[in-house]
């Protein structure tokens, strides 16, 4: 909460842009957020830490299951190596929670005075929600990028690291997908703080969210390893934006029209749940300022 | 012989410290730099059965180190200290099943739970046959007026309601001593007088050993015939509470209304220290020259509507001690 | 003893209604636990269902090995809690002073802290898993299997309690980053779930000789099938093998006991 009660930082007076001045306050809450979570260093190494040793686990179970039938196997298994460093990369994307300090205000209550602030309360909090997590995410990534990019295969294990993107393109496209994750990490976050909003539970939503989560978003298995006939419902739906889509790219197995189409398919969430978070936070704050919260 | 003796007790901590930052703590792995802080320095002092002793001084003197040296939680560097015999930190399972403790400012009772349901927790873990137990509890819950309460669960009684639930609590397995640990923090005004009342009656009717340690001052003008000053890791002061005023303060303050404009007094070994219209506070000292004799002066020489004499606040007694022995808040 | 456990069973009665308390609450917290895991075993399910086995087993006998350590670790989570959450809830907020002014081991005061109901929702789904692998192994199931399988079950309760009683330890040094200690509970947890030969020789001499897990879960699972260990641990040792668990847990009460004479000369 202090680092939002301190309110806009950048300088004001050079000119009356109007966009910068209405831009101001979220920019402001981005920047303070995000130095603010690159503050919890042991945190982050810790995190580090426990992500690498499941990232092996998970390597090494692979590894077993194509000793046995690589075969059958949607992909080899140097891209599901790949897949699973990735993930542990970039795990702290996943939406598992409520932004914290929303579940706080759910707890206490206090959650109605957000309409205090003279800022567009949707904005206000995907703005601290995407400064919440790229903070997270940014030293974590870093460390297991270093890890498994650079020094396994400077000691001879290459084959158990991650690999560079398949080609060129490839990268350029992970990169625009990347963007369309971050986002849609945000817009997720938002979900679960209005569905907690709405419903004054602060539990709840917390609960159920980490699972589907982790299951739509392949985290826990590749979705190109379950059945072919539920593939593609798996990749329509939003949550496979935030890893099976931008990860398939990286390695190749989406790519050309049909990687566009996924980053496309990737925005166009993005579009409908802010659009429609933003509808239902009007509306649960409204219920909240006529019932007293 | 005392029930508690404290002789020459020492503590010191050794506190590792370290640059901020990651950096920092990896170093600190390798090689650590120790400050050392002396928390307690030959603190000595004997209690007999049945006083109630008021412990005092600024945050950080050592009062909450000797509580918890006493109570058995800590072991002191140097010196001694038994309890009816025990060393507490030795044996500190057979000690603390003889004492109470409160801390004002935390709970000891199940946050979700009836309050009569931790009771009965507390009579298992301190082990006390059911008779007695309930006995000692019927008499805490009429004593403290608590029958409304024991339904509740914790988490929704007041603050004042909880710390006579925890003022019992302590109190379940009928130890001979208790330990108060600023018991009327945080409470209003009757809860205050509620909490003292007891107390007072504790120590007077049952015999019960209190040391309490307070800020507030008027706990220890309330309850204490006896006050240790502690200060710096020192004892400072240890007596009856009128001997250390006297020692510290021995001015008085005379209050006179005047029927007309408050005149310019200009007294011997008198000090204006405020006027107000018609009223002036006058500061002297008594052994120079006795009030009787102070007011008749007085009295002699104007028209006088009102005149009251008054001791300084506590407050002011203690704050000034603090001073003279340079012991305020680092 | 008798005396220490009738206590625990007043401190498990009063946590028990203390949950009580918040039904809806407890509900959605068991609910949640079992999603979780349910929705893990589907991605176990997943990778069977393409594969079709690993290292030599089918799905019917991982689902034994997953399981049995889910139970397991389920019994652990649900009773450790107080050591889970010592260095945030009691050496942090000096609440650990309470347990030491009573007189009663401060373990078993911990121990009692909080039966965690909302576990029994991952205990549900092991069981579950484990009726399953049941139904699609046909295994045969004697008593002396039964035996061994409650034996190992009570052996890496200890285990696993031993692991949370050492990071509660370390809590009496740093209470930073105590979580890591996650990567040998929950980490041991999911590593169990599979047979340790699918695992490199180095995971599997970790799981084995540093946190002794491979020896509650695949080793008396491999005497309760009656089968013999394809890396050729001596098949009467088998059975015997969860004792380390209890070792384990020796070990850690130990380090406790160090731990707690330095917190009360260091007055932390």
């Amino acid at each position: 909460m202090s680092e939002a009660m301190r309110g806009p930082r950048t300088r004001s007076g050079d000119g009356g842009v109007a966009v910068r001045a209405a831009l101001r306050p979220y920019l402001a809450v981005i920047a303070g957020r995000f130095q603010l979570t690159l503050q919890y260093r042991t945190a982050a190494f810790a995190g580090f830490i426990t992500q690498l040793w499941f990232g092996v686990i998970k390597v090494l179970i692979f590894a077993a299951f194509y000793a046995g039938g690589a075969a059958r196997a949607p992909m080899t298994l140097g891209n599901a190596i790949d897949y699973v460093w990735l993930g542990q990369a970039l795990l702290a994307f996943l939406p598992w929670n409520a932004d914290p300090d929303v579940a706080e205000m759910v707890r206490t209550g206090a959650v109605a005075y957000e309409r205090l602030r003279p800022v567009d309360t949707y904005a206000w909090w995907y703005a601290r929600a995407l400064a919440w997590s790229v903070g997270r995410v940014a030293p974590r990534a870093a460390l297991m990028v270093a890890f498994a990019a650079v020094a396994l295969p400077l000691v001879g294990l290459g084959k158990w690291g991650l690999g560079p993107p398949a080609s060129p393109v490839a990268a350029g496209l992970f990169a625009l997908s990347f963007v369309g994750l971050v986002l849609l990490s945000a817009a997720i976050t938002l979900v679960i703080n209005i569905v907690m909003t709405s419903t004054l539970d602060e539990r709840g939503p917390n609960l159920l969210a980490a699972p589907f989560v982790n299951l739509l978003s392949g985290l826990i298995v590749p979705l190109a390893f379950f059945p072919d006939w539920l593939r593609p419902w798996l990749r329509a739906q939003p949550i496979a934006g935030l890893a099976d889509i931008p990860f398939s790219i990286y390695f190749g197995a989406l790519s050309g029209l049909s990687a566009a189409g996924a980053i496309g398919l990737q925005f166009c969430w993005v579009a409908v749940l802010v659009v429609v978070g933003r509808w239902r936070l009007e509306a649960a704050m409204a219920r909240l300022q006529i019932q007293g919260g | 012989m005392s029930q508690i003796l404290v002789e020459e007790l020492s503590k010191t901590y050794r506190i590792a410290e370290r640059d901020p930052g990651m950096l920092g703590a990896v170093r600190g792995l390798v090689r650590r730099r120790w400050r050392t802080v002396e928390a307690l320095s030959g603190v000595s002092f004997a209690l007999e059965r049945g006083e109630l002793v008021g412990l005092i001084g600024p945050n950080g003197a050592g009062k909450s180190t000797t509580i918890k040296i006493l109570s058995g939680i800590l072991e002191p560097s140097a010196g001694r200290c038994e309890v009816d015999g025990l060393v507490p930190w030795r044996q500190r399972i057979r000690h603390v099943a003889r004492i109470g403790v409160v801390f004002g400012q935390r709970t000891q009772l199940w946050w979700d739970l009836p309050v009569i349901e931790g009771f009965d927790l507390l009579r298992d873990i301190y082990r006390v046959p059911q008779d007695q137990y309930a006995a000692t509890r019927d008499e805490l819950v009429a004593l403290l007026r608590l029958d409304r309460l024991l339904r509740q669960p914790v988490r929704q009684l007041s603050l004042g309601q909880r710390m006579r639930c925890e003022i019992a609590a302590a109190l379940l397995h009928s130890p001979p001593l208790i330990f108060l640990d600023e018991p009327t923090i945080g409470l209003d005004a009757p809860s205050k007088l509620a909490v003292r009342e007891f107390v007072g009656r504790l120590n007077r009717e049952r015999g019960v050993t209190v040391i309490l340690t307070t800020h507030d001052m008027h706990d220890i003008e309330a309850l204490a015939e006896r006050v240790i000053v502690i200060g710096g890791g020192r004892i400072l002061a240890d007596g009856p509470f009128a001997s250390l005023r006297a020692g510290v303060l021995a001015e008085r303050r005379l209050f006179v209304d005047f029927a007309g404009e408050a005149p310019a007094l200009d007294e011997p070994d008198v000090r204006v220290v405020a006027r107000d219209g018609r009223q002036l506070e006058l500061a002297f000292d008594p052994r120079r020259i006795a009030a009787p004799e102070l007011i008749a002066r007085i009295v002699a020489g104007h028209a006088i509507d009102d005149i009251h004499v008054a001791e300084p606040l506590i407050e002011e007694v203690i704050a000034r001690f603090y001073e003279q022995h340079g012991a305020g808040e680092a | 003893m008798t005396n220490a456990l009738a206590l625990y069973g007043r401190y498990v009665a009063a946590s028990v209604r203390a949950q009580m308390a918040y039904p809806a609450s407890l509900a959605m917290t068991t609910a949640g636990s079992l999603l979780g895991t349910v929705i893990e075993f589907i991605g176990i399910w997943a990778l069977f269902q393409r594969f079709g086995q690993i290292g030599g087993w089918r799905v019917g006998e991982v689902a034994l090995f997953y399981g049995l350590i889910s139970v397991t670790f389920s019994i652990a989570d649900m009773t450790t809690r107080g050591f889970d959450v010592f260095g945030s809830v009691f050496v942090r907020t000096g609440a650990f002073d309470r347990l030491l002014l009573r007189p009663r081991s401060p373990a078993l005061q911990l121990m009692g802290y909080e039966l965690r109901l909302s576990r029994l929702g991952r205990l549900a789904q092991g069981a579950a898993v484990f009726a399953i692998g049941l139904a699609i192994t046909h295994e045969h199931w004697s008593v002396g299997a039964v035996a061994i399988l409650a034996f190992a079950m009570a052996g890496g309760a200890a285990l696993f309690a031993g692991l949370l009683i050492l990071q509660a330890t370390l809590a009496f040094w740093t209470v930073e980053s105590l979580e890591a200690v996650n990567i040998l509970t929950y980490g041991g947890q999911t590593a169990a779930q599979y047979p340790l030969n699918v695992y490199a020789g180095w995971f599997r001499n970790v799981l084995i000789w540093i946190v002794p897990i491979g020896c509650i879960s695949y080793l008396p699972m491999l005497a309760a099938m009656g089968r013999a260990d394809p890396l050729g641990t001596p098949s009467w040792l088998l059975p015997l093998a969860p004792a380390a668990g209890f070792a384990f847990l020796g070990v850690a009460l130990f380090t406790w006991r160090f731990g707690i004479r330095h917190y009360a000369s260091s007055g932390a």
